[in-house]
């Protein structure tokens, strides 16, 4: 499944769409902690998080994860999406939690 | 080291958030636009921006200097921040004194210079206590 096909299937709230929508994306991979993200995030991973920040977006941006869908319907600052938009990531916001989100993305890169 | 192909020079803010993580991006989109490997490109910019992040919220900011070489990338991270005590122990994974308000913004961890050791080639710790902090990263091409 590939960024875009995410996108299509209309089941997260689209908050930007950015550069790399035919990437492929490999596996959900869940962390809140930056700098553990920053380690092990693997490229072309979707990244579930609720910590929704700037910093977010560059970590995600520096690992290169194929996109960032932030659980918990976690409420996004202006700042937050303008950066999204302007470094080219695309970020999705789920409403349930980190598991269930990436529990449920996992199901859909195993149809 | 050989000459080096291109040299960069950034000032860190102290305390920004905003813009925390611009140098190590710029660094990185340079690097990828002059075609070094992808896996490099990446030590890079992981170690660089953890780095970035420790003078952004341990220092006061800083001075960033990057050198890149046909042979390495060379980073230079110096800050005037209150040094630090035990390098020993900050080495390690989970060692931390974040405070509070930086850890609800997700750092604190105590990941950051083990992930510099792990995707750099070298790691140099200059440090002094009320003086400042030196990091130089080095990564590899061969
Ligand atoms: N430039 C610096 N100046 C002063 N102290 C520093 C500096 N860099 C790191 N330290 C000290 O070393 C500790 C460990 O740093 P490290 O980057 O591994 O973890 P952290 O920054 O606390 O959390 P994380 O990087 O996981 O978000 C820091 O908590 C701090 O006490
Ligand atoms: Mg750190």
């Amino acid at each position: 499944m590939t960024v875009k096909e995410l996108l299509e299937k209309k089941i997260y709230e689209e908050v930007s769409v950015g550069d790399g929508l035919s990437t492929e994306i490999s596996k959900p991979y869940c962390c809140d902690l930056l700098s553990i993200a920053m380690g092990k995030a693997p490229a072309g991973s979707c990244w579930v998080t609720v910590m929704a920040n700037v910093n977010t977006l560059a970590v995600a941006s520096l690992t290169e994860v194929a996109c960032v869908i932030v659980a918990e319907g976690m409420q996004l600052e202006e700042s937050f999406v303008s950066k999204a938009v302007q470094q080219g990531i695309t970020v999705l916001r789920s409403s349930q939690p980190v598991f269930d989100t990436a529990y449920a993305v996992q199901k859909l890169l195993e149809e | 080291m050989s000459e080096a192909l291109l040299s960069l020079h950034y000032h860190v803010s102290p305390d920004d958030f905003q813009t925390a993580g611009e140098a190590s991006s710029d660094v990185k989109n340079k690097l990828k636009k002059m075609g070094f490997p992808p896996e490099i490109v990446r030590k890079v910019a992981i170690s660089m921006y953890e780095g970035e992040i420790n003078m952004v919220i341990h220092a006061y900011g800083g001075e960033i200097t990057v050198d890149i070489g046909m042979d390495e990338v060379r980073a230079v991270l110096k800050d005037k921040g209150p040094g630090i005590q035990d390098i020993g122990k900050a080495m390690e994974a989970g060692y931390s004194t974040a405070s509070e308000k930086v850890r609800s913004m997700g750092f604190g961890a105590g990941m950051g210079l083990p992930n510099m050791k792990k995707y750099s080639d070298e790691m140099k710790i200059d440090t002094e206590i009320g003086v400042g902090t030196t990091v130089t990263l080095v990564v590899r091409l061969a």
